[in-house]
This record gives C-alpha cells, structure tokens and sequence, in this order.
C-alpha cells in the first residue's frame, strides 16, 4: 500500500461515513507467519472460556437460563458485557487506525460511537427490563396481537444480524491471517465452531462471562498501550501530539477536522444512525433480561457508557503513539521498510504494530488473542440474539404456542447451529467483497425498524399493531433500499459508474428512522378496528407496568 | 393484586411522578443531543476553529479537549441520571405502591 492507495483508501472512508471505523474493514490482507506466541496465548483464552462454558452449561437447563442466564447477573458485570458487546476488533483497529492516519478525526468517530448509551439509559433500559422477558419483541408486542409484531420483530432482529455478522466473520478472516499466520478458511472455522461450542453449551451464561473476561483484557490491555505511549512523553499529551505533528506526512492538519464529514446532512444523519441504531440492536437489546431489575439495568447502562467512553479516549491516545513509535522505525513496521509502501498487513494494523513497539513478542501475542477473542464474543452474543428471535419469538409464541420449555430450548440449540454453520458459510462467500457498509446498514435498519417499534408501542397511547408492523417494515425497507442507493453500495460494491448513485448521502437513517415514525403514527391514527380499541384500553395497564416495574418478570432463581 | 393496580392507577401521586420522571429524562436527552450534534456542527461549518491552538508554543487543538469533553460529559450526565432515578425516583415509585397495597 503506497501513499496514493493510503489516501484513495481516506478518501473511501470519507465517502462512507462512519461505516468503516466499526465495520470490518481489515482490508485485503497478506497472511503473514505463523505467530506462535499470540497463538498459544489464544489457545490458554479459548480453554479458559470453554471451562467457564462448561460450569455455565450445568446452570443452563431451562429457556430463561438460555436466553438470560436466569436473570442473576449483576449491573456491574452486564455493564462490562455490554461494553463487550460493543468494543469489536473493528472499532479498536479501525478507530486507532484512522487515528494513526488522520488523527483528529478519529476522535469524531469514536464521539458518535458513544453517544447512543445516554439514550439507551434515559428512554429505554428501564421500560425494557420492566416489560421484557427473553427478547425486545416481548417488550413491543406486549399490548399487541403477537403474531404480526413477533414477525416483524424476528424478522428485523435476523437481517440486522446478518449484515452485523457478515461484517464481523470477513474482518475475523481478514484478521487471523494477519495476525496468526492462518489461512482464511481454518480462520472462520474455528471461529464458528469455538463460539457455538459456547451458546450452545453455555447459553447466556457462558456468552455473558466470555464478553466480560473479553472486556476486562481489552481495557487492561488498551490502558497498558496508552500509559506506555504517555510515559515516552512525560504524561504530557502535548509533547506527545507535538512529536506526532513533527514526524506525521500530515503535519499540523493531524489536530483538526479533515474530510471526513463533507455535508452536514449526511453527518447528522450519520449521527442518527448511530444514536438510535445503538437502541435498536437486538444483541445489546437482549442484554438488559440478564440482570434482576429496573435498577440494576440502569446500573449496567451507566457501567457500559463509562467503560466505553474511557475505551474510546484510549484508542485516541494509542492512534497518536503509533504514529511516534512506528514511523520513525520503518524497517520493523513498513512493508520494504519503505513508509511509502504502507504499514505490515494495512492500516488497521496500527495498534497491532504499537503493542509490539511498546510491550515486544509478548504483548503482541496477547493483543492479538485479545483482537481474537473480541470478534469471537461479539460472534457469539449475535447467533444467541438471532437463536432466540426464532426460538423465542417465531417458534414459541407463533408457530407452536404454548409449546413446553424444553421443547423451546431444543429449538433453540438447532437453531444456534444453523446460524453458526451459515455464519461460516456467509464469512467464506463474502471473503472477497467490500463488506465495509453493512455494519452501518446494521445500525440504520435497527434505528429505522426496532427503534420506532420500541419507542412507539411503549410510550405512545395511540399506537396499534396494524400501526407499529407496518411502520417497523417500512422503516426496514427504505433503510435497506436507500443505503443501496448511496455511493459506497451502488458504486464502490455493485460497480457502477461514479457519481451514478442516486441517494446523494452517506447515510440514509435521518429518512429512513422519520419514514418509520410516521407511517406508525398514520396507520395507528387511521386504525379504527375492534382490536385497536382494545390495544388503546391496554395501554394504562403497561404503563404502569412498565413505570413501576409491577408484575416485571424477576430472576428465575438460580 | 388488580386492586393494587387500581389503586396505583388512580392515584394522582402516580400520574405525577411519571410525567416528573419522564420530564427528567427528556431534559437529560436534549442535554445529551445538544453536545453530540453541537459538536457535528461545529465539525462540519467550522473547522478552523476546532484546529486553533490552545495556546502560544502547544500543539494540541481546542478541539481535543471539546471531543474528550463530549465523552466524559456523556458518561458524567448517565451516571447523574441513574443517581437520581436509582435514589430518589425508585423511593418515590416504592412509597406510592406501598401506599396502594395498605
């Protein structure tokens, strides 16, 4: 990668909005040789957490047990899940990658990342866990006929999972090539294996502690980067950005904004993806029935905002001390030893190279294990959300209702094993196109479709469920469709011509999420049936519900 | 049980307390909505003013501290919300469902 194709690759990012500092762009990487010591530090990982899975699979007997560990995790420990959930490989390489290449606007970035958590916490997480049980459709169809809202409900959370999944087994592939020497198909393999030998077996309680041990390495590793990098310059981040400025091809132009935001429309819209899509995406949505009540769920909230916030300023600080401890050693981190010809393995390998630099072989082995392990969880924590869409939402409470809870809990084991064996298969037929968009689509679809669902069907009186189905799919089809329709699908993944896209934004949430809102708002409005009549009259009975957290399903007591 | 519901219901107590909470929550919203898009904003119409220095002989631009700013301001508004909702709005919500259930 020369100085041409790094700036081609900015100006990619630049087009394609947020989508590819969290989605999976790894690029087309080179294997490199086997990494022993990342390796074996991996495989002391992969034992610990399939003994943990072991213990927690003799506490999994029922459906509750599956789906939310039985509801005794504390906030503290689901506020670090969650956070687990949240910090993929993808955002800590993409982040500190575009750092490393463009500085201040990584921390942008990283802001919009973060600011869905506060509105989590003040609209949603309580109502959640007063309404829920196992899943968020047992939250909107709660005063609705079940049938039509838990479709719609399996049917959003199955494609947001899609796209999100797709994007995270290319990057796993893209990922252990570079970092442990291995070919792209054993890469998915193993991931996929590994990580149903944990919902399988473990169910919510294994996925749960194998996100929080994922959790705790990340931020013990991350921290020992930054304070390592602070320590070269006295603590003073100054001398530190200065350095940086001094040695960087962009000099002074690393501590302001660049181009990454070019229309304020499409920069807000982004925003609003990101905001609300966070609100919006069943495996972080699921998390909230693992804890005992109201007040622990706002506890875990607050907990994931902070580790998260904190996480983001490291990758801020790890972006910066790449540059200072890389660039001026190119033999050891540059193709040729030439800077003109790119970093080892791409761009995203900056904090890869960084932890070499700052803690040798050793700590390179464990961020290595560690950027495994996170893609291995986040993987995890997906099929469990898409298993229970189907067992829970689809086969339960439509197609067998009233079906025992064993018979639950099988469905949900098989299903587990056809997402992790098409999760394979998808990571293997998407190896070589340009999966860059989809975690965006992911967070556009779920702030256009579960959101409003969620947001309407718990807070306004007048919604129905004529209204919230169709609403939620329309929101879902417009997100799908104009994200089709912009520039980085339409040109830089279908081929056609530049400047042949007829969505002229980055992002299509802002029109998406108000197409959703509406139509639930004009169908609901116009909707005079007997059933309507009833789902209105409900409405006190799950307001107080889910004010007061009266009749809220508690711990199944473990 | 229902009558404890119905109690509650008609409580005025109840209904006030839920319009009070919610009124918290929407204010911490607008505060929270209010830094991230002032801040894109500002990103996207003015750029050089988020590059000037914070002051003569530093490098470092006012718009790392703002950025860092909006973080920590975020974690710090979450944490005040679930103070005051873990605190006092959860005594509130049990002293008026203790009240139905006499």
């Amino acid at each position: 990668m020369n100085i041409k194709h790094l700036l081609a690759a900015i100006a990619a990012l630049a087009v394609a909005g947020a989508a590819l500092a969290a989605g999976a762009d790894l690029g087309q990487s080179v294997k490199q040789a086997t990494n022993w010591t990342a390796i074996a530090m991996f495989a002391v990982f992969v034992g610990g957490t399939l003994y943990i899975t072991k213990w927690a699979a003799s506490k999994t007997k029922t459906a509750a047990d599956f789906y939310t560990a039985g509801g005794g995790i504390t906030g503290f420990q689901n506020g670090l899940a969650i956070a687990g959930d949240y910090m993929s490989a993808a955002s800590f390489l993409g982040i500190s990658g575009l750092v490393f290449a463009n500085g201040f606007d990584g921390l942008i970035f990283s802001i919009g990342w973060l600011v869905g958590w506060p509105i989590i916490t003040f609209l949603m997480a309580e109502r959640l866990r007063n309404l829920g049980k196992f899943t968020f459709a047992d939250v909107a169809s709660y005063r609705f006929a079940q049938t039509p809202v838990r479709i719609f409900a399996a049917t959003a959370s199955l494609v947001i999972v899609a796209f999100y999944m797709i994007a995270q087994m290319v990057g796993a592939g893209q990922l252990i090539k570079i970092l442990f020497g291995l070919e792209y198909m054993y890469a998915e393999i193993l991931v996929g294996t590994i990580m149903m030998m944990y919902v399988l077996f473990g169910g919510m309680t294994a996925t749960t502690w194998v996100q929080i041990i994922k959790a705790v390495m990340l931020l013990f590793g991350a921290t020992f980067m930054a304070a390592s990098v602070l320590l070269q310059f006295g603590f003073s981040p100054d001398a530190l950005f200065a350095k940086a400025v001094e040695i960087h091809p962009k000099h002074d132009a690393l501590m302001s904004p660049g181009a990454l935001i070019k229309d304020p429309i499409s920069a807000i819209s982004v925003g609003m993806a990101l905001m609300f899509g966070t609100a919006g995406l069943p495996h972080i949505l699921m998390r909230f029935f693992t804890v005992p009540n109201a007040k622990e769920a706002r506890k875990s909230v607050a907990w994931a905002t902070t580790w998260i916030g904190y996480f983001y300023i490291l990758t801020f600080i790890i972006g910066f001390g790449a540059i200072t401890n890389l660039i001026p050693n190119p033999a050891d981190f540059y193709v040729g030893g030439e800077i003109a010809k790119g970093l080892k393995g791409g761009g995203n390998m900056a904090a890869v190279h960084l932890a070499q630099a700052v803690g040798g072989n050793l700590f390179l082995g464990f961020i290595s294990a560690v950027a495994f392990a996170t893609i291995l969880a986040v993987v995890a924590g997906l099929t469990l959300s898409g298993a229970s869409a189907v067992s829970h939402d689809l086969y339960a409470s439509v197609f067998a209702k009233g079906c025992s809870s064993e018979s639950e809990l099988r469905v949900s084991k098989i299903t587990t094993i056809c997402l992790g064996v098409l999760a394979v298969v998808l990571g293997i037929a998407f190896e070589k196109e340009n999966v860059a968009y989809m975690v965006m689509l992911a967070f556009t679809i779920a702030c256009s479709s579960n959101f409003p669902v969620l947001f309407m069907s718990v807070l306004w009186r007048n919604c129905t469920t004529r209204g919230a189905v169709v609403g939620g799919f329309v929101g879902l089809i417009l997100a799908v469709v104009l994200t089709i329709g912009s520039a980085s699908v339409w040109e830089a993944v279908m081929g056609n011509p530049k400047g042949s896209a007829w969505f002229p934004y980055n992002s299509a949430a802002i029109f998406s999420m108000f197409a959703a809102f509406f139509t639930i708002w004009l169908v609901s409005i116009l909707d005079n049936s007997e059933q309507a009549k009833k789902e209105r009259a409900l409405y006190p009975a799950q307001q107080l519900r889910s004010e007061t957290g009266l009749g809220a399903s508690g711990a199944s007591g473990h | 049980m229902q009558d404890t519901l119905d109690r509650i219901t008609a409580n005025p107590k109840f209904l006030k307390f839920v319009a009070k909470r919610n009124t918290y929550s929407s204010i911490m919203t607008i505060l929270g909505s209010i830094a991230y898009y002032g801040f894109i904003l500002l990103v996207a119409f003015n750029k050089e003013w988020l590059g000037t220095k914070l002051g003569p002989g530093m490098t470092t631009s006012i718009g790392v501290p703002i950025g860092v700013g909006v973080i920590v301001f975020t974690i710090i508004l979450t944490w005040v919300y679930v103070r005051r909702s873990n605190g006092e709005f959860d005594s509130e919500n049990e002293a008026i469902i203790a009240e139905a259930r006499k």
